[in-house]
């Protein structure tokens, strides 16, 4: 990995359709992710994390079973 | 046998599957699958009705596969390289569910079952899951050497918690432990599966027009609300409350005995979690232990619907796919000397509750249950030993989740 990816801020989005409640993007990052309390599906808190966020909003990105978190660098 | 004489030939060598793991190295996957995956991340194997789906041995390849929309869990497709005789003999049988529906129709299942499971629902639930660990170990302090890890801790654990969760009497435990272990019998006859799988799902259609009377706050209350609302039947709602209360109980209760004894036969990384007050080391451990132990044996079973080229092989449509998530998760590409238990190690992406769309349900329980068990454990009996020689603890080769049948330890 890049050392310059650290310290970037990230955009962040969701696929409501795609996710499958598995609570990886909250276990992951927890300021940037919530899940709907219904059913699990995922909501998004921040849709641009800032550089203390940027690691572990990846961290959720490469987690999510369903794919469904994009990130743009 | 149709096969033409050519297809004989090319299958003669054709390995088969399932494997079962070597008697004096238990914690690793089966040797030879080991040796297929070094070779190649697919290769082909023969099933017990003489068909040769792919086995997926590969972490890389396992991973696209499972995320992979060409690839199908719906049972009823031809060339669905079921697991025994049982689960094709009643394939038509059985309502439809999160375990064997794609795309649409498992979203909905799926999101009926999440609202429990939440990361924050379960965050909630720490402190309860503290004291049950608590008191099943007061009670294996107080009683006889050697105690039974399996029985005192390892079963009953997990089997309140999710009692609790699902609104299923405690007191029935033993009836619903003794049904699932039935029905998870690796090799089982159409009949001796039938009976275990009939008595349950009949449990559980009480169970649900019970909570259609008189619901409370609870699972299957949910799934009772669904089937008032019209949108499940009664026997959708006992499928899938089957399901969450076999996963949610014998699974766990597996990773805990063996568990167990891997941190027993590895002192240091023992120590390692034993001193630890650091909840992302104890996290990542847990982790590691599933990614060390893999105990859902017997492949995750898919059929692809498309051809998909995939690690230097084309898998056509109709072909069966098998992904073992043992030797994916001992892949040294993706973890360096993977037969070390390694709790230092990022074990993050392990495929234990698998990957894709059908990922655990309860992962984030079982996370939560392993974290407060094997830590508590480590903590409250720091002596804790085997009991007998470790050539003799039973280990659970016949069933579809691996683990240990009893852990007779003393400290």
């Amino acid at each position: 990995m890049a050392g310059t990816r650290h310290g970037a801020a990230v955009k962040v989005s969701v696929d409501q359709d795609k996710c499958v409640s598995s609570g990886m993007c909250v276990m992951n990052a927890g300021d940037v992710f919530d899940q709907r309390d219904d059913d699990g599906v995922v909501q998004l808190l921040v849709d641009e994390p800032g550089p203390d966020q940027a690691e572990e909003t990846r961290k959720a990105a490469a987690a999510c079973p369903a794919l469904a978190i994009h990130i743009e660098e | 046998m149709s096969d033409t004489l050519a297809t004989e030939q090319v299958s003669a060598d054709v390995p088969e599957y399932p494997m079962e793991r070597e008697a004096r190295c238990p914690f690793a996957p089966p040797l030879p699958m080991l040796e297929m995956g070094e070779a190649k991340p697919l290769s082909r194997v023969r099933i017990w009705n003489g068909t040769t789906p792919w086995l997926i041995t590969g972490h890389e390849v396992a991973r696209a596969l499972f995320s992979d929309s060409r690839v199908s869990v719906d049972d009823r497709r031809d060339g669905f390289p079921h697991w025994n005789e049982h689960m094709l003999s009643t394939v038509n049988k059985r309502p439809r569910s999160v375990f064997t529906s794609d795309a649409e129709e498992h979203t909905r299942f799926r999101r009926m079952l999440s609202k429990p499971f939440t990361f924050k629902r379960v965050e909630a639930l720490r402190t309860a899951i503290q004291q049950v660990t608590d008191e099943c170990i007061d009670e294996i302090l107080g009683g006889p050497q050697p105690a039974d890890i399996v029985a005192k801790l390892a079963l009953p654990v997990p089997t309140k918690v999710i009692s609790e969760m699902l609104g299923v009497p405690y007191e029935d435990h033993e009836f619903f432990q003794h049904h699932a272990n039935v029905g998870l019998a690796r090799y089982a006859s159409a009949e001796e599966g039938q009976k275990g799988a009939m008595s349950l799902h009949k449990y559980l259609i009480n169970l649900v027009e019970k909570k259609i009377e008189d619901p409370s706050e609870d699972a299957v209350s949910d799934l009772a609300e669904r089937v008032t609302a019209g949108e499940i039947s009664v026997k959708e709602a006992a499928q899938l409350g089957t399901g969450l209360l076999i996963a949610g109980h014998e699974t766990t209760a597996n990773m805990i005995g063996i568990g167990v004894l891997a941190l027993l036969e590895s002192p240091e990384q023992a120590a390692l979690l034993r001193d630890s007050e650091d909840p992302k080391f104890i996290a990542n451990a847990a982790e590691e232990l599933m990614r060390y132990l893999s105990i859902i044996q017997n492949g995750q079973r898919r059929v692809a619907i498309d051809d998909i080229e995939i690690g230097g092989e084309t898998i056509r449509a109709g072909e069966g796919i098998i992904i073992d998530l043992a030797p994916a998760n001992w892949d040294a590409a993706a973890y360096p000397e993977p037969d070390r238990l390694d709790f230092t190690r990022d074990a993050g992406q392990q495929l234990g509750f698998g990957y894709g769309r059908h990922q655990c349900v309860g992962q984030q329980l079982a996370r939560a249950e392993l974290q407060i068990v094997f830590h508590t454990l480590l903590r409250r009996i720091p002596t804790l030993r085997l009991a007998i020689p470790f050539d003799e603890v039973p280990f659970k080769h016949d069933r579809l989740a691996y683990g240990v049948y009893e852990l007779p330890v003393a400290w």
